[in-house]
């Protein structure tokens, strides 16, 4: 039996850049491989790694792994499947972190499975057991009504963690590390589906993701219009992005891109308005990091009432334009 | 040319494989009820191989992977831990988890479409009929309860096996559906848990499916987008909620599932001791359930009327600098 030892990342990058995601699972990674006494390793694949191999170590990781292929171009789950099951099996990591993005939420179940491991999907925070050196996990279930830990005993520990849940690490670009070309054996057929056509659907103006302000509409809206006249002005003044709990990304009324919460986009803005969002603790968890909420909404008992700093009880439709108003003017002077 | 080879006769279940001319293969397995023994005159039924584009129509065997979960719904604050473990009160009614009603609807939409038959599949104890019979009145065919006390508090793992082993026991599939994540416990694990377990493809996050020839095309939700993806079937394939909301059930359809009785199977039925599945079988420990407490903080900006809380909610705002 092979000794588990040390903490493998599987990183992942997006538009050819590493994404921030991999940042802060090297973040986590590092302080769990310090706490180990143990190293910490970086997985990345794709058809082009260019210098986010030599990125990794400067954030963090002591080797980088660099899977690079033709084929690895677009996530595929068989095929990536294929080259972090071999790594593993290679280097034998105690701990396995990924991110809880789409490629994460499709490889790590099947490699836990594979592995015949456990795995604790979403987490928001880890730390180890100096007795046992098991991962201790906490993640949040029941929507985020309640948070549970686990542990498992099996090995590698397998996690994946919540976007913006963890403190990306500091860059030093003058710390030392390996990059060791990862050759993996791709049996082309075990790749068992096909991409026939890749549609992107992007929002016009800024990304959810790096707005400083987000205006989130929700059902309370009735429909899409209010998103392109109400929220959008006040979004525009305020430089920001107009977002959207479920029940709007559902009916059609706005793109399923601006969908913030469990199941759609995690943010984290200086500023978020939820207006006419009741706050469903699924809505929540995809902005519970914003720094400032403000709530309007007509109900008094709303749930984002408990989460928001600052509220209004009261018609969207006649607070908005006012609010948007006196900030127009507030902000000229 | 149409080549019949009967796999069972108990079972009552012929293979067909269609041979379209000489090189053109075209294969599929088709279940039809063998009527009569008789090679020379079977009867095939509900056998809708009819040539659409050049390729074939063919009912699709498909199973719905459903939970029974506490309405998601209800104010969070209902919710409460006691010894670990969640309880709510009697009123949270057990609803289908909102995930595999999308699922039961896009396996709706095949039948609607190619025809074919639904088997759904649950997972639990003391199943409340009434809300799980609910997947037959839309127009699920059949429904299989893996209910015992054994099967309670598992984890992905002991759910994952148990559900596969009950496949495996139902025998014939082209597409399993399940829920992109439960409503409950949210990982996210046990459709492609089952999937690895049967080593059969699988794609996740489906906001549209459609079969035809023995391959489903998914258009699976990515970030900012979607992309279509062609899967070779059997393959399992996890919904998301762009699908479509699942669609009311007709005054007919709830009176028919009221007649029909679902089969119950025991962890014996599925080859499975109880020390293998539920809380017996899990591979992870559940250490600690809790509920971060918050502290209800938020300022409630007043005004004489909505517009004028408006007006006074931008200059608080301009006031604490968070504009």
């Amino acid at each position: 039996m092979a000794e588990y030892k040390g903490v493998l990342v599987l990183g992942e990058l997006a538009d050819g850049k590493l994404a921030a995601i991999t940042s802060e699972l090297l973040g986590c990674g590092r302080r769990l491989a310090d706490e180990l006494q143990e190293g910490l390793f970086c997985l990345l694949i794709g058809d082009a790694l260019g210098g986010a191999s030599k990125e990794v170590i400067a954030l963090g990781a002591d080797n980088a792994y660099a899977a690079e292929h033709p084929s690895l171009k677009e996530y595929q789950a068989d095929s990536y499947m294929q080259v972090a099951e071999q790594l593993v099996k290679e280097i034998s990591p105690r701990a396995v972190l990924m991110g809880q993005t789409f490629m994460g939420r499709d490889l790590a179940p099947r490699l836990a499975f594979r592995l015949g491991t456990s795995l604790a999907t979403d987490c928001l925070d880890l730390s180890v057991d100096p007795q046992t050196k098991l991962l201790v996990q906490t993640r949040p279930v029941y929507g985020s009504n309640a948070q549970a830990v686990f542990t498992s005993e099996l090995l590698p520990q397998m996690v994946t963690v919540r976007s913006k849940a963890m403190s990306p690490s500091e860059r030093d670009d003058s710390r030392k590390g390996e990059i060791i070309p990862f050759e993996a054996d791709i049996d082309a057929s075990k790749v068992r589906t096909k991409t026939l056509e890749t549609v992107k659907e992007e929002a016009v103006g800024i990304k959810l993701e790096d707005a400083p302000v987000i205006v989130c509409g929700g059902r309370g809206l009735g429909g899409p219009e209010p998103f392109q006249t109400t929220l959008k002005e006040l979004a525009d003044l305020l430089h920001g992005a107009v977002g959207a709990s479920r029940p709007p990304a559902d009916n059609g009324w706005v793109s399923e891109a601006l969908h913030i919460g469990l199941t759609g986009k995690i943010v984290a803005p200086d500023v978020y308005f939820a207006i006419a969002v009741s706050g469903a603790s699924q809505h929540t968890a995809g902005c519970s990091s914003s720094k400032h909420m403000i709530a309007i909404n007509k109900d008094p008992e709303a749930n984002i009432f408990r989460e928001a700093e600052f509220g209004v009880v009261g018609k969207y439709e006649e607070v908005v334009p006012a609010l948007t108003k006196k900030l127009s003017e507030l902000l000229a002077g | 040319m149409l080549t019949l080879q009967p796999c069972s006769q108990e079972d009552s279940v012929a293979k067909v494989q269609c041979f379209h001319g000489a090189t053109d293969i075209i294969r599929g397995t088709i279940r039809a009820k063998v009527v009569t023994v008789d090679w020379t005159h079977i009867l095939l039924y509900s056998l809708a191989a009819t040539n659409l584009q050049g390729g074939y129509r063919m009912p699709v065997n498909m199973i719905v992977c459903c939970k029974q979960v506490p309405d998601p719904e209800v104010p969070p604050a209902v919710f409460k831990v006691v010894n670990n473990k969640m309880t709510w009160p009697a009123e949270v009614k057990p609803v289908i988890g909102q995930y595999e009603e999308f699922a039961l609807e896009a396996a709706l939409m095949i039948k609607d479409k190619v025809g074919g038959k639904i088997t759904v599949l649950s997972l639990g104890n003391k199943f409340v009929r009434d809300v799980i019979k609910k997947a037959l009145a839309v127009g699920g065919d059949e429904l299989i309860l893996l209910e015992d006390e054994a099967f309670e508090d598992g984890d992905s793992w002991s759910t994952a096996n148990a559900l596969a082993m009950a496949i495996k026991k139902i025998g014939e599939y082209d597409i399993i559906f399940c829920g992109r994540q439960s409503s409950d416990w949210d990982a996210g694990q046990t459709g492609l848990g089952i999937a690895e377990l049967l080593q059969i493809p699988a794609v996740t996050l489906a906001r549209k499916v459609e079969v035809t020839d023995g391959k489903a095309w998914v258009e699976q939700v990515i970030p900012d987008g979607y992309r279509s993806v062609e899967v070779t079937l059997p393959a399992l394939i996890t919904v998301t909620s762009e699908l479509g909301v699942l669609r009311y059930a007709a005054l007919k359809g709830i009176m028919a599932a009221a007649k029909k009785q679902p089969v119950i199977w025991k962890p014996a039925d599925i080859d499975l001791e109880a020390s293998q599945v539920g809380a017996a079988g899990r591979r992870s420990k559940l250490e600690k359930l809790f509920q971060p407490v918050k502290e209800a903080k938020c300022e409630i900006i007043e005004g004489e009327t909505p517009a004028e809380a408006g007006v006074n909610l931008a200059v608080r705002l301009r006031e604490a600098k968070l504009l």
